[in-house]
């Protein structure tokens, strides 16, 4: 991660062609499909870390909740030897080997020229919000629904892949400046 | 060959777990290679300047969709055995806008998050903060709401059930909707290429 590892200095490589990016991802999909029977995820592995902590700081609050309980319940023998926490963790270090090989690992905030790093901060945690509460209204997010919903033809993950561009154009122009 | 392996019990629970760390390090990798670790790159899809979403999102869903359902139509995958998650229709619509919006606002979605700050990125930490927060607050407000967030309860429900067609036909009419897609989203970005902030404001 430091700016000062041989990586950093680099030139970062390119991205790869996006034909090329979605088939290796959609291999990565059915694989998923055809050795596990199920898609891939991100945001459950959230809500699993996020269950696990209540449960640390108010045990019979989380255990009596219908919602947190499901997620303690969760996992193999502890709730978060969960799958979609292993999972979660690969995709992290797969995105650093990812980032480290194309010389892409670098300590940065990403934002357009227009919006200080604190606006962007801002913006950035108000959007996690919005997503948190829209991934578990949903039942997954752009992986777990749009992604596997969409290969699997499942009804609801069309509708909710459809909805999120439509909710991506709908705020983007309120949000032009943190980008443009 | 009887597939999913794991539902015909050829490795157990923990096993599982190594399993879903090696696809995790694939998904990740190819995010990354993607640029999806860019929240600049992710949202210029929602300013039709860089559609790199859109083609990767549907050349994923298009790969995999033909190789499910060809391993399907030869027998080697059995998919009823593969779990697809139920359709709660309103709660979906909502959740679904409620995640673009937060897609935009926040500038990444939960997993590329993950892929942004294995990249360094700082704005995608505070993201990742965003989701939890938001995960905290609606998991709590879940008792409240749950006559709307688990009505139109439709289970197990596909595009081929809804409208009355051999899935081999919606597989085929997805594939001409995303080769449709490419080619209206180079239009897009041609159009919108050339235009400064200012022309946007």
């Amino acid at each position: 991660m430091s700016a000062d590892s041989p990586a950093a200095r680099r030139p970062p490589a390119p991205y790869m062609n996006p034909y090329l990016a979605g088939i290796g991802l959609g291999l990565v999909l059915l694989a998923s499909f055809v050795v596990m029977g199920r898609g891939l995820g991100a945001s459950g592995a959230f809500t699993s870390a996020c269950a696990v902590a209540i449960d640390a700081v108010a045990p019979a609050h989380a255990q009596g909740s219908s919602f947190w309980s499901e997620y303690l319940k969760g996992g193999v023998g502890h709730p978060l030897k969960e799958w979609l926490v292993f999972e979660v963790v690969g995709v992290l270090v797969g995105g650093f080997l990812s980032g480290l090989l194309a010389g892409r690992v670098r300590r940065t905030v990403e934002k357009g020229p227009r919006i200080s790093t604190r606006g962007r901060f801002v913006f950035a945690f108000a959007g996690g919000v919005l997503m948190g509460i829209g991934a578990k209204l949903a039942r997954g997010c752009t992986s777990g629904q749009a992604l596997n919903g969409g290969a699997l033809l499942s009804a609801g993950g069309w509708a909710f892949m459809m909805m999120v561009f439509a909710g991506g154009y709908g705020a983007a122009w309120m949000v032009r400046r943190q980008w443009l | 060959m009887n597939a999913p392996f794991f539902k015909f019990g050829l490795f157990g629970d923990e096993a599982s777990l190594i399993v879903a760390f090696v696809i995790g390090i694939a998904f990740g990798f190819c995010l990354e290679q993607a640029g999806f670790g860019s929240a600049k790159k992710l949202t210029a899809q929602f300013y039709f300047r860089d559609m790199a979403v859109f083609r990767v999102m549907f050349t994923a869903i298009v790969t995999a969709m033909l190789g499910l359902f060809y391993l399907a139509a030869v027998g080697w995958v059995d998919l009823s055995l593969v779990y697809i998650s139920p359709t709660y229709l309103w709660p979906q619509v909502v959740g679904g806008l409620l995640l673009g919006a937060g897609f935009v606002i926040g500038g990444y979605c939960p997993g590329t998050s993950v892929v942004a700050v294995a990249t360094g990125k700082v704005d995608a930490l505070v993201n990742i903060a965003g989701i939890v927060a938001g995960i905290f607050v609606i998991g709590e407000a879940w008792p409240s709401i749950t006559g709307f967030a688990e009505s139109s309860a439709l289970g197990r429900l596909t595009l081929p059930e809804v409208f009355h067609l051999p899935p081999g036909l919606v597989v085929f009419l997805v594939v001409l909707m995303a080769i449709g897609g490419f080619w209206g989203a180079g239009v897009l970005e041609r159009r919108f290429a050339n235009r400064s902030p200012k022309e946007n404001p």
